[in-house]
């Protein structure tokens, strides 16, 4: 819904707040996860955070979320998906080249990002986006990152 | 290897000390020398004649020349097509590589490809919409862009590996470049992005066309501020228009061309439309130059290409110097010897 995604980047700062403190908690259940299964856990919590994020961000499902990179604008929703900032062909009023009717993405996410508390993450390089991770939750993923390094140890 | 021979440019330079290519461009720069590159228009046809035609108007007023990868979204022969026969006659080429066509398999194939064909030079390009070009109904693919595509290559040239991690057994020697608009919202970011390019690997950068020249000095206040002046050679880009309805045209419908009122006004108002084009274009060359931190122009005159000597000459930035071309007796750098 584009009236609640220019919300939240309007709210990006209250957004980087409440993300961190979930964040926090999801992390805090990793055991909780393990109990249960990573692969079981994946379709239930793929199916809330694909409807919390597609509501709040237009969220693509990518499975490699940056959003607290992009001052809470979604850069999937750049028709060319770019993760690294505009393109060169942004609009003199802001708008996107190739979709005139929405505004940049990018334009959007610096707004945004000059908004939270970490201003700087933004100018992070992004690495080319994993296709296979698409529709995947990310949320786990992040989680598995930050507590299980040992699976992707393996996993490489 | 093959044995080095500065007469005969279909032989590779060696590599100087410190430089990451074997290619004019880089050594011209690095010498502090004021840079030019033009963009070769590559033809609708299976003809090499064509090609070399279009580069010989070039001959003796360029450093490089860019081969353009269907700017526009538009189609025409490809830019590894154009370097290809152009690196056989010596030419500094340019190649641009835009991420709306290829994925990274085909994009990295290229660049070996094409650095094994003589390219010393790639530039690094988000790409413009397909909605932009002639074939609207085309897949775009956008499976890398511009900055993670820098990181590619930078990874190919400086680690030796490919994006997966497997070894490559001779490295692509190329300088890199990527595109620069510092005209285009959001206009406080742009200084920014361009850090995050030099970041992912851009060793210089061509800019959008300039014709707003207090923007760029805005623009490149922040640059030197932010000390990427010394970190990247930036080429202004700059081009003649042929009309002013031209100019309004490309205004509206190129995206991130950004033309002010004034200098399609002064376009009006001429008695030749097509002199004062080249007028402006020389006169924003030689304002530009006079702008600390920048390294070079590159020029874009689209369907105008035969013009491209008289600008240069005209706008006096070569010094006196003459770029090597093929079948001219002087050295690489443009010293005649």
């Amino acid at each position: 819904m584009y009236a609640l995604r220019q919300w939240s980047v309007r709210n990006s700062r209250k957004l980087e707040w409440l993300y961190q403190c979930f964040e926090g908690i999801l992390v805090a259940l990793h055991p909780f996860w393990l109990w249960v299964g990573y692969t079981r856990i994946e379709k239930p919590i793929r199916a809330i955070e694909r409807s919390v994020k597609s509501a709040m961000f237009d969220c693509r499902m990518c499975g490699s979320c940056v959003l607290s990179q992009t001052g809470m604008s979604c850069p999937m929703n750049c028709p060319k998906e770019l993760r690294n900032g505009p393109c060169g062909g942004v609009r003199s009023d802001g708008r996107c080249e190739v979709e005139s009717e929405i505004r940049c993405v990018w334009v959007d996410a610096w707004e945004g990002s000059q908004r939270m508390r970490d201003q700087t993450r933004i100018a992070q390089v992004q690495p080319p986006l994993a296709q296979g991770h698409r529709g995947r939750s990310s949320w786990l993923r992040e989680v598995r990152i930050k507590r299980d390094l040992r699976f992707f140890k393996r996993d490489a | 290897m093959h044995s080095v021979n500065s007469s005969d440019p279909g032989q590779p330079l060696p590599i100087l000390e410190g430089h990451v290519s074997a290619g004019r461009l880089e050594r011209v720069l690095r010498s502090g020398k004021f840079a030019v590159t033009a963009e070769i228009a590559p033809p609708d046809a299976a003809d090499g004649e064509a090609v070399y035609r279009r580069a010989s108007m070039f001959d003796g007023c360029v450093d490089a020349i860019n081969a353009t990868d269907g700017s526009g979204a538009n189609c025409h022969m490809s830019s590894v097509g154009v370097c290809s026969l152009l690196t056989r006659k010596g030419y500094a080429m340019v190649m641009q590589v835009s991420c709306r066509d290829r994925n990274r398999i085909a994009i990295q194939g290229d660049v070996l490809g094409a650095a094994a064909m003589g390219v010393t030079n790639i530039l690094c390009l988000t790409g413009d919409g397909v909605q932009a070009g002639d074939q609207p109904d085309a897949k775009p693919v956008f499976d890398l862009d511009c900055i993670s595509l820098l990181q590619t290559v930078t990874a190919m040239r400086d680690q030796g590996e490919f994006l997966s991690g497997r070894k490559l057994t001779t490295p692509p020697r190329v300088f890199l470049g990527a595109a620069a608009n510092p005209f285009g919202p959001p206009l406080d970011y742009r200084p920014v992005r361009l850090e995050k390019k030099i970041n992912a690997g851009a060793q210089f950068v061509q800019t959008q066309y300039c014709f707003d020249l207090e923007r760029l000095r805005t623009y490149m206040m922040r640059v030197r501020d932010m000390g990427l002046t010394e970190r990247c050679y930036i080429l202004v880009g700059v081009g003649p228009m042929p009309s002013a309805r031209t100019a309004a045209w490309v205004r509206d419908n190129v995206p991130g061309v950004h033309i002010p009122d004034p200098v399609i006004k002064r376009l009006l108002d001429a008695r030749d439309q097509r002199e004062e084009g080249v007028r402006i274009c020389v006169e924003i060359i030689q304002a530009v130059r006079e702008i600390e931190g920048v390294h070079g122009i590159h020029i874009m005159a689209y369907k105008q290409e035969e013009r491209v000597r008289e600008i240069v000459t005209e706008s006096g930035v070569l010094e006196g110097r003459t770029p090597w071309y093929p079948g001219v007796g002087n050295d690489h750098c443009g010293q005649q010897k």
